[in-house]
């Protein structure tokens, strides 16, 4: 085995608000029990001083390091995540946890209505980024641990990191935000209701009530299309796939694939639809269109009161999350006096780079980890 | 704890760690890798700070430990409020700026004194060679050709004193160093650095 790995880890299930204790939502909506997976990676020191809490994006999972039995492909930042990478799993006791709404392991509309025990479906209460939060906050709490030492992601990841230092100043040491905005804009909101339209108007949709049925696959294979077109960028697209056909020497005239990118859009939208659910889908992407850190009110004040040091980065060719929204974000946390580092990494990959630019993104978190662990020990 | 490498030091950067205070509030305007930043941090145990464009120079300052933001100086100082730092530096960043007049303006408004380091293009040796040779200068200090350089503004230690005279901008200390000496005798003949500690009411 290779030492930089983590080698073989396993998911597991974290369950609580079970009745008569329900959690109550940002919705105002009761709901429990509720099931986090999650996985973790390193040692937990004895003064419970070295966690960091690491959240994944829409349709990830909480699986983002090693080796799962039977599975030869890693976890999804495991270039990140391990001895002597970015998160040194030598020195910090890193959680992933999955999403409340997802469908991997977590509560959400696939997971059974125990009041009816059939699937929730619709009847599933609509989740924001504030309640991953919280049903995060819960699942820590029973870990024993009063605060983070990092709250770290990238892109609705991101999200939950910026939400935790928002609403949990005591417990948040530092926030690295990756590819993420403190709200989300009208061209993402725009771009996600084309993808819910495309679901919702897939017959076998059936208004959410399709489980042990025929799934809405066209639907919800569509809407992975849109979605993956926006997390690459026009260069990115053009030097990976061009204007190559597929196998022919000329175009067809005809309305088959003929280029290599519509090839690849049709086996990423095809195998997605194997791994999500279609729901799921429907419910993450409207928790990332309510989010806005600032409630409709002042950003600079949002911060107020927050405590962690900042690392934020973004990408050049990240259009979903462009650079200067981040750089407003950047301009509030300084107005609060903050610790804010920030860099803005030049690639290609646009917004899925923080999956796949490893290199640079690893020397800023390394050595800002570095420097906050000798500030605790050594004071400021 | 002062620091035994003192000697092998930028002597720019010596004069700059004289003039700042200890324990304060610093902002490094193109702060590059951070090594006048760590400087400050080591010897006077400031809290610092650095804005830089470039990012390869990011990566060096986060590795020194450094806090450090990636912008350009111009849009960089309206992030801060007022009186925000005890020291803005400006150390051989001014004359790549597009708007200088408007960057010493602000960087008064966010720091309660600047600190500005401007090498000299009237130096004696640039004056010879425009005077004899016919040619814009290349120095040792200032190696560029017109085409490959990145100065935007081309000034002398006079030139900013007379902007400083003009806006009415204090200067409360004035060095002047050529290699690794001090100036005093016709220093905007004999200097190839001016360095300046300013402040505005």
């Amino acid at each position: 085995m290779n030492p930089n790995n983590l080698g073989l880890v396993e998911t597991q299930y974290f369950t609580f608000a079970e009745a008569p204790n329900e959690l109550t939502l940002e919705s105002g909506v009761k709901l429990g029990p509720i099931t986090l997976a999650y996985e973790t990676y390193g040692t937990l020191n004895k003064d419970k001083s070295n966690a960091i809490m690491i959240f994944h994006t829409l349709t990830s999972d909480a699986h983002a390091a090693g080796f799962q039995k039977d599975d030869p492909n890693p976890g999804w930042w495991d270039g990140m995540i391990g001895p002597d990478k970015a998160f040194d799993t030598n020195k910090y006791f890193v959680i992933s946890s999955n999403v409340i709404g997802s469908c991997k392991g977590s509560t959400g509309p696939a997971s059974i209505n125990p009041k009816t025990g059939k699937p929730f479906g619709l009847s599933f209460p609509v989740v924001t980024i504030a309640d991953m939060v919280l049903t995060q906050k819960k699942f820590l709490e029973h870990l024993g641990i009063s605060k983070l030492f990092c709250a770290a992601g990238g892109s609705m990841g991101g999200l939950q990191a910026l939400k935790w230092a928002v609403l949990y100043p005591e417990c948040v040491g530092s926030v690295i935000s990756i590819a993420a905005n403190h709200r989300h804009t009208a061209l993402q909101i725009a771009l996600h209701e084309v993808g819910r339209q495309a679901i919702m108007s897939d017959p076998d949709w059936q208004n959410g009530d399709y489980y042990g049925k025929s799934i809405p696959a066209r639907g919800l294979a569509l809407s992975r299309m849109i979605g993956h077109i926006t997390y690459m960028s026009d260069k990115s697209m053009d030097e990976k796939f061009g204007r190559k056909l597929i196998g022919k020497e000329r175009v067809g005239f005809d309305f088959s694939h003929d280029f290599e990118v519509e090839n690849y859009l049709k086996y990423r939208s095809d195998s997605f639809v194997k791994r999500f659910d279609a729901n799921s889908y429907l419910y993450l992407t409207k928790s990332l269109d309510y989010f806005d850190l600032a409630e409709d009110s002042d950003l600079t004040a949002t911060f107020k009161g927050v405590k962690a040091s900042f690392l934020v980065i973004s990408f050049s060719s990240d259009w979903l999350y462009p650079s200067y929204q981040s750089k407003e974000m950047i301009r509030a946390l300084k107005a609060n006096d903050l610790d804010v580092s920030d860099c803005e990494i030049n690639c290609s990959y646009g917004h899925d780079a923080f999956l796949i630019e490893i290199e640079g993104q690893s020397r800023l978190i390394s050595h800002f980890l570095n420097r906050l662990s000798k500030e605790k020990i050594y004071g400021k | 704890m002062e620091n035994n490498q003192t000697s092998l030091v930028r002597f720019d950067h010596q004069i700059i760690l004289d003039m700042v205070g200890r324990n304060s509030k610093v902002l490094d305007l193109g702060c590059a890798k951070g090594d006048l930043l760590s400087l400050l941090i080591r010897n006077k145990a400031v809290k610092g700070t650095g804005i830089e464009i470039d990012e390869q120079a990011i990566y060096k300052c986060i590795e020194k430990g450094l806090t450090v933001s990636h912008g350009d100086i111009d849009s960089g100082l309206m992030d801060y409020s007022s009186k925000r730092f005890d020291y803005v530096i400006l150390n051989e960043s001014l004359q790549e700026v597009l708007n200088p007049e408007k960057v010493i303006l602000e960087a008064l408004r966010v720091g309660k004194k600047v600190i500005v380091g401007i090498p000299n293009f009237c130096h004696i040796n640039a004056r010879f060679q425009i005077f004899f040779r016919g040619q814009v200068p290349v120095t040792h200090e200032l190696p560029y050709q017109w085409y490959n350089t990145p100065n935007l503004r081309f000034l002398s230690l006079k030139d900013f004193k007379n902007f400083c005279r003009l806006k009415d901008i204090t200067i409360n200390r004035t060095r002047a160093i050529s290699a690794q000496k001090e100036v005093k005798f016709l220093p905007n003949l004999f200097a190839h650095i001016g360095l300046f500690l300013l402040h505005k009411d």
